[in-house]
């Protein structure tokens, strides 16, 4: 029982990671859609700084006459520092194509964008 | 005070200008405000990224791998870039249609995409041309991810571009499937991030020898498989791709058909054999089987229905599915000469479909549609473009000759090579579905008289038809004289097999 608390930021992870994947299958709403795809990837970065993390570990920042100090490891957060501005992008591009289609289709469930697509 | 002899300089950078050419180039576009002055820089910087990769490739051929530490910060710490003969010739391959395809684009460019937005486009062309340069020149595997996603990006623009309004939601759906796959990716460079503590694709390789069999590696590639399968369009995972190609502008359709995949290819090559390593990937795991089911199910599946689209923009959409069936193929047969196959296949294919695609952005131009109608007795009217479009076809039915024969000789032989004849004589099958779509549009084009009402159709401009025909040119030149491609595909293939790395 205690194992699986002890590692409840994974926990986390998956069900993000789910939520958001379910939520860009399931739903029509090509906005909804769009929140699910963020979720989803929001969940990895998650997954990313929570391997990221030592316990008891400070900031990595060198300070003289300290020598023992336990530091988290810094990577992954600059890993997931580019990947924030790649999901940030990703997301504007999509609320972008969705107005666009808003504008063309009037209306941005994605049946009735397919069932017009097909009409003509 | 000396300076150094800046040309020393120069190519000592190489492996970086490669990469940063391009992506200077693309805000110079998008501030140029002006299409000719946007259109000019495009040109300068695709070629000199062609130049810089065929020295590239010169360089690896005679001095062997070449590892350049990105702002001086040594591998595995810094970001390496790491070209060897398989990457050098995919650069190679990158650059030239990048190159040939700007060339063509001004005068398709100004009859689908509005003039003020011009620049714009200019601007997402280069930013993709430096997401698939970047892709395969990096060997750090993150740095893979954030490139990958620069050409994604890039590409739902260059989609999104096109001429009527389903081109919008033809570049949605690409967007949330090509997230899904990158995302995909992304949580395997995680995982295998959190069991070595490295980036570096070569210090990958050495540190996950000992943990191998864990399950967070394992899941790493179950992951890292499905990413990449869904941003290469293999079957099952193709849904994105027919609408995406039909529905983007002539240009786009031939540039991304002929980089956007192959590079997806390439990952898979580089992940499978450098990092993961043949033993792992292959043996260890299912997976070898599973590609080459999905890979003749796709070839089979795509090719049926290139036979019954009415747009032949769609159809050589379907075609490209089954081609890339035809490389995840070669890879999975796990030996030199099918690794060969699907190597030199990456390339050939590139060719021909660039081809196909550009003839078909000449007849979009004259006639404004690319339903089977309109190809009536074009042979006649169109003269030059529905021979290249028939040279190119040709080719993709794989007749002897052409580059399309080439590749299927090395699968063939690695078929065979292993016993599994109902494999071979698969191959053999599913070229002949490849005559009947292409000939198809030949039979239309040449043997049936265009209406009555037809107006008059002139050739398309020079400025299109030269790059068509070099292309066009290409795939029996490197049909005829294979030591080129070929060869270094089987130097490749026979680095890639002993292990990947040296």
């Amino acid at each position: 029982m205690s194992h699986l608390f002890s590692h409840y930021n994974y926990w986390i992870v998956i069900v993000l990671m789910m939520t958001g994947f379910y939520t860009v299958i399931s739903r029509g709403n090509m906005v909804k859609k769009l929140i699910g795809l963020n979720i989803f990837q929001t969940s990895v970065f998650l997954l990313f700084i929570t391997m990221g993390k030592i316990k008891g570990g400070t900031a990595p920042i060198v300070m003289a006459g300290k020598e023992d100090v336990v530091y988290s490891n810094p990577i992954p957060h600059v890993l997931i520092l580019t990947a924030i501005v790649v999901g940030v992008s990703t997301t504007a591009l999509g609320l972008a194509l969705v107005v666009r289609i808003k504008e063309a289709y009037g209306t941005v469930e994605e049946d009735e964008v397919q069932a017009e697509d097909i009409r003509r | 005070m000396n300076y150094p002899d800046t040309a020393l300089v120069a190519d000592t950078q190489l492996p970086a200008l490669q990469v940063v050419i391009p992506l200077l180039s693309a805000p110079l576009c998008a501030l140029a405000r002006n299409r000719r002055a946007a259109y000019a820089i495009t040109l300068l910087a695709s070629w000199s990224a062609l130049v810089i990769a065929v020295l590239l490739l010169l360089r690896v051929h005679a001095h062997g791998t070449i590892s350049y530490a990105l702002g001086g910060w040594a591998p595995p710490w810094g970001i390496e870039y790491r070209i060897d003969y398989l990457n050098a010739f995919v650069l190679v391959l990158l650059s030239s249609i990048g190159a040939i395809v700007a060339a063509y684009a001004p005068a398709s460019v100004d009859s689908e995409i509005p003039r003020d937005r011009q620049p714009l486009f200019y601007c997402a062309y280069m930013l993709c041309l430096t997401g698939v340069l970047g892709i395969a020149a990096t060997g750090d595997a993150f740095n893979v991810f954030v490139f990958l996603e620069v050409a994604a990006l890039s590409s739902y623009i260059l989609i999104s571009l096109g001429k009527s309004r389903k081109a919008l939601n033809a570049a949605y759906q690409y967007l949330v499937m090509g997230t899904i796959g990158s995302t995909f990716i992304l949580i395997g460079i995680g995982f295998l991030y959190m069991m070595t503590g490295t980036l570096n694709m070569v210090d990958l390789a050495e540190r996950l020898a000992p943990v191998r069999t864990t399950r967070p590696v394992l899941t790493a590639f179950a992951f890292f498989t499905v990413g990449v399968s869904i941003k290469m369009a293999l079957f099952p995972l193709h849904l994105w791709l027919p609408n995406a190609y039909t529905r983007a502008p002539s240009v786009v359709t031939a540039f991304i058909a002929s980089t956007g995949t192959k590079v997806a290819v390439y990952i898979m090559i580089r992940f499978i054999f450098t990092v993961y390593g043949v033993q792992f990937a292959f043996a260890s795991t299912p997976v070898a089987a599973a590609l080459i089911s999905l890979s003749l199910l796709g070839i089979f599946f795509a090719s049926t229905a290139a036979i019954f689209q009415r747009n032949v923009k769609r159809m050589l959409a379907y075609s490209s599915i089954a081609q890339i069936g035809y490389m995840v193929l070669g890879i999975s047969f796990v030996s030199v000469n099918g690794l060969t196959g699907g190597i030199v296949h990456l390339f050939n294919h590139a060719l021909m479909k660039g081809a196909l695609f550009l003839a078909v952005g000449c007849v979009m131009l004259r006639m404004k549609r690319t339903k089977l109608e309109e190809f009536r007795g074009l042979g006649y009217r169109m003269p030059v473009t529905m021979f290249a479009f028939t040279i190119a076809g040709l080719s993709m039915i794989g007749v002897p000759m052409t580059v399309g024969f080439v590749s299927k000789w090395y699968l063939i032989l690695a078929a065979l090579e292993k016993g599994w004849w109902p494999v071979a004589a698969l191959i053999l099958l599913s070229s002949l579905l490849a005559v009947v779509y292409i000939w198809r549009v030949i039979e239309v084009a040449y043997f049936q008289k265009p209406p009555e009402d037809a107006p008059p159709v002139t050739e398309a401009p020079l400025s299109m038809l030269i790059p068509l025909c070099v292309l066009t040119a290409a795939t029996i030149y490197f049909g005829i004289f294979t030591g080129a491609t070929a060869g270094i595909a089987h130097r490749a293939a026979e680095m890639l097999m002993a292990g990947g790395v040296h």
